[in-house]
């Protein structure tokens, strides 16, 4: 397995999710006739079945559904950055993202309070709110 | 009209398990197939439908050409990864009860130590791309890393504990030093689990299963003909498979701590006519410790959350209330995506289970668990 970094391969309904993650904004799919809010980028909204899409700007702020913390790395590209911590976040608009905590992992607990942002390389980091 | 009673597993087959074996993919699963076939005391041209596991495995052709099979009838696939074969028997028995064929194969051959392993195996599926695109960049690559959120969140809500995991790791060891042919021979106890290195917190060294070499089939025909065929007959009473909520991310799931099995059980249970006090061994999925314990409450022996006080009181041992990966499963004997469930489960209802025969097994059941979240179940009984 080659030590660089596996990458994310945009489609053509998750580039403009992408084109934002590099902005530093959180983009999410809403439905133009019902307007339900979806994630991750998908071609049907799930409650109408249109596949008209708008792309709103989340807010940013999302609470703790669960976490993981790795130390073992099961891919080499990871082993430097161990241990480290996956959190899944409940947006406030409804659906959930991944992401890296930035910070100590010792206070998680369910429904904490916490911020996205993004690094430089357009992956979500996340932090826990004041 | 139901799949209750209208088939049984007349063959099963395995090759010996290790962590490296010389042999390929293929060659195991052939010759797990053999032994199947010699089993249910078949010859390989009786076999007229074929469901091979594994979907970068050898296809249905591969065993029409080596078996010189005249007139195979029936072939699909259940790529549902370690629910795949459970799910290949309902197939089987939908095909056998409509006519279809009369002996239908279902074949794994794995060699996972040449081959593709677990942090990278995940990643070569269509139906996990989005997992692909947006988790794995950020080191969520092995299954462990993307199913401990589950378990995580299971502790917080219900208090469930690691030493509670610890208590599936060390019954189900204990059973495979019974048997004869498991990858792992050496006991642990609860302190070992506790002292193993932590993999993806919660989960530890001690409650992932193995990565393993080997191959394993077993055969489906109809019941009438189970009764004239070699082997006591071990028919299916109920059986169904289930998909999550959200099958392509886990994390977009509604609900972490529920899987396919969820929707599974209720409908296999129904089909079967049984209780949950009539099983007399399970041998369950267990990849990871916790999702023993997260299908034990998803089949209704007990209830949400409840899963790790009904496992610490050693229910799950032989002797137990629900003695319970009798071969020790994917976590001691060896990671057979479940097809090793099966056969076990027949051998202890054929009363061929050796040291770690449960007494009077009479009814019984298998689950599988498929990558993200699909459940598989079958209930099965000695005729």
């Amino acid at each position: 397995m080659s030590d660089t970094k596996p990458q994310p391969h945009p489609t053509e309904i998750t580039q403009p999710y992408w084109d934002g993650a590099a902005a530093g904004k959180l983009m999410l799919q809403r439905c133009t006739q019902c307007g339900t809010i979806r994630h991750y980028p998908q071609l049907l909204c799930t409650n109408c079945y249109s596949d008209g899409v708008e792309w709103v700007e989340a807010s940013g702020r999302g609470t703790v559904q669960s976490w993981t913390i790795a130390h073992h790395a099961f891919h080499p590209a990871f082993k430097g950055e161990l241990p480290y911590t996956l959190l899944t976040v409940d947006l406030e608009e409804g659906p959930r993202a991944m992401g890296r905590l930035d910070g100590d992992p010792a206070g998680l607990r369910l429904g904490l309070p916490v911020r996205i942002g993004f690094g430089a390389d357009s992956l979500p980091r996340f932090t826990l709110a004041e | 009209m139901s799949l209750n009673g209208k088939g049984a597993i007349t063959g099963i087959g395995e090759t010996a398990y290790m962590r490296a074996s010389p042999k390929t993919a293929f060659a195991l699963q052939i010759e797990a197939s053999l032994a199947a076939i010699a089993d249910a005391g078949l010859d390989p041209k009786d076999i007229d439908g074929i469901i091979p596991i594994g979907i970068t495995g050898a296809p249905a052709e591969a065993f029409v050409t080596n078996f010189g099979i005249p007139d195979l009838r029936f072939s699909t696939l259940t790529p549902m990864g370690g629910a795949s074969g459970i799910a290949a028997v309902q197939c089987a028995l939908a095909a056998i009860s409509a006519g279809l064929c009369k002996h239908v194969l279902i074949p794994a051959g794995r060699n996972v130590s040449s081959g593709a392993r677990a942090g990278v195996r995940i990643h070569q599926m269509p139906q996990f791309h989005l997992v692909t695109e947006f988790e794995l960049p950020q080191g969520a690559v092995a299954p462990a890393q993307l199913y401990a959120p589950m378990a995580r969140r299971h502790m917080e809500l219900y208090g469930t504990t690691s030493r509670q995991f610890g208590e599936v790791a060390v019954s189900t060891r204990a059973h495979a030093l019974l048997n004869g042919n498991a990858v792992m021979t050496k006991p642990i106890t609860l302190e070992d689990h506790q002292t193993s290195r932590m993999i993806a917190d919660p989960f530890r060294l001690l409650d992932c299963s193995l990565e393993s070499d080997g191959g394993a089939a077993f055969v489906v025909s109809s019941v009438e003909h189970a009764r004239h065929m070699r082997q006591p007959v071990v028919e299916v009473l109920g059986i169904a498979e289930g998909h999550p909520d959200q099958p392509s991310s886990i994390t977009q799931r509604g609900d972490l701590t529920r899987l396919g099995m969820a929707k599974a059980a209720p409908i296999a249970f129904r089909m079967a006519g049984v209780s949950h006090a009539d099983i007399d061994v399970a041998e369950i999925y267990d990849c990871f410790t916790y999702i023993v314990l997260c299908q034990l409450e998803d089949m209704g022996f007990c209830k949400k959350g409840e899963g790790g006080p009904f496992v610490e009181d050693g229910k799950l041992r032989l002797g137990g209330a629900l003695p319970t990966n009798t071969h020790g499963g994917l976590l001691s004997q060896a990671h057979m995506l479940g097809m090793n469930h099966v056969v076990e489960l027949v051998r202890q209802l054929r009363g061929q289970g050796g040291r770690a025969q449960v007494q009077d097994a009479e009814i019984g059941l298998c689950t599988g668990y498929g990558d993200l979240g699909d459940g598989a179940i079958a209930i099965m009984r000695r005729n």
